[in-house]
């Protein structure tokens, strides 16, 4: 859904054919959200069939050229209002994995959530250098995006440290499911001493 | 290139017998000029303690702390002190600013201490504001700045004359994200120019300025950063940017 009205969002500037819509799209996330040609034009498929856009000039998929249609500003201006939708949450590997991990025996959590910091911090560190190295301050939506992914970043960091400071209090670095009152000691595990 | 600081196979204890606690464990880091690196972990993990002995303001219980390739258990507590008030800036989480003088007084204030003469220590001074952009605002005191620009008087009093070593310890922890972005960016901007900084925080998305990020846990390096692989690889199609 957020792709259609992203495209909506370009469509309201001016009347845009398939192609121009894919290029200007990336310009604007930055090239983080790639789209192929054929997802836009099947997603102003589905716009069309629902009445959201109208087809000014037919012809081959390269040649349609596309307007937003009244029904389509109406709907344009109700997902701006409307509060994005974040429940039910999406699936999280990086949650899952944790998860399965306090009940897989030989796996050890404190190393999982280091491994998973580093890789967090890493993807940190490479956000920074592409928000100092870009012109921000010409470019908003790029910023917004850039502050987003890196306050998401940070946000699993924090979790991940908030994750490793309940194990500490529970005690041990891998719990097997079947044998919860047989815990391993974390010294016998070497995981986190105290 | 030799490192600015180094810290090889370092280990400190502090109290005895049962009230030990070692909160250091052999430890060998090195940060070299233009390097900016980042220590992040718990609490207790010995953060403070890694700076406290870069800073001279600590000795280890074994190993060696080395700045610019001089090991500090070498010279004389004078000679650290010498070094300490001219070749290392301290910045923290508190800015402690002297409140009956002005920005650029409170600056110019490391040199003074050091015997450099009023006139020369001023244009110093004003030459490490200017670098936090605030020479407009030298005459300041600092119940008339506001709490982003008392850090930035900070950072300039820690970087004002011939310092090579930068230590920050939480430079961010009063700060709101935008200020504190601000002032990573100074960080930032004094290592590109051949400085060497090393950066204590909790703060993920401020230790992401640092070139390397080290994870201390128990006193011990668990891990570390691998240099990146360049933001462009974040993009699928980096056209045009």
């Amino acid at each position: 859904m957020s792709i259609g009205m992203s495209l909506l969002a370009i469509l309201e500037e001016a009347p845009t054919y398939g192609l121009r819509l894919k290029n200007e799209f990336e310009a604007r996330t930055g090239t983080m959200w790639p789209l192929n040609v054929g997802q836009v034009y099947s997603t102003l498929g589905r716009l069309e069939r629902d009445g959201l856009v109208r087809v000014l000039e037919h012809g081959s998929e390269a040649q349609k050229l596309y307007e937003i249609t009244e029904a389509g500003l109406e709907q344009l201006r109700s997902w701006f209002d409307t509060p994005t939708q974040m429940l039910p949450p999406a699936r999280d590997e990086l949650v899952l994995k944790l998860v399965m991990a306090v009940g897989h025996e030989g796996v050890n959590l404190q190393d999982v959530i280091q491994a998973e910091r580093r890789g967090a911090v890493e993807l940190l560190q490479e956000l920074t250098l592409l928000k100092r190295k870009g012109s921000l301050e010409k470019d908003l939506g790029w910023a917004l995006l850039l502050d987003s992914l890196i306050f998401q970043t940070e946000a699993r960091v924090r979790w991940l440290d908030d994750s490793e400071a309940r194990l500490h209090r529970h005690g041990a670095s891998s719990v097997p499911h079947e044998q919860p009152q047989q815990a391993t000691s974390v010294q016998e595990t070497g995981g986190v001493p105290r | 290139m030799s490192a600015t600081i180094e810290w090889l196979d370092v280990t400190k204890v502090y109290g005895s017998g049962h009230l030990q606690v070692e909160a250091l464990s052999h430890v060998s880091l090195r940060a070299l000029p233009g390097e900016l690196i980042a220590v992040m972990g718990p609490s207790g993990s010995g953060k403070s303690t890694l700076l406290s002995l870069a800073g001279g303001l600590d000795q280890p219980t074994s190993g060696k702390v080395l700045v610019a390739g001089k090991d500090l258990s070498s010279l004389s507590v004078t000679d650290v002190a010498r070094l300490r008030r001219r070749r290392i800036g301290y910045v923290f989480q508190q800015f402690n600013l002297i409140d009956g003088l002005t920005a650029v007084e409170n600056t110019s204030l490391p040199l003074e201490l050091d015997g450099v003469g009023k006139r020369g220590a001023r244009e110093a001074a004003l030459r490490a504001l200017a670098q936090v952009a605030l020479e407009q605002l030298a005459d300041r005191f600092p119940d008339e700045l506001s709490v982003g620009e008392q850090q930035r008087v900070s950072i300039a009093r820690a970087v004002v004359g011939e310092r090579i070593l930068l230590l920050a310890d939480e430079p961010t922890g009063a700060l709101d994200s935008v200020t504190g972005e601000t002032v990573l960016g100074l960080l930032r901007s004094h290592c590109d120019q051949g400085g060497c900084g090393v950066l204590v925080t909790h703060d993920a998305r401020f230790a992401a300025w640092a070139d390397r990020v080290v994870f201390l846990r128990d006193g011990r390096v668990v891990d570390q950063t691998s240099p990146t692989a360049g933001p462009e690889s974040l993009l699928r199609d980096p056209v045009g940017r």
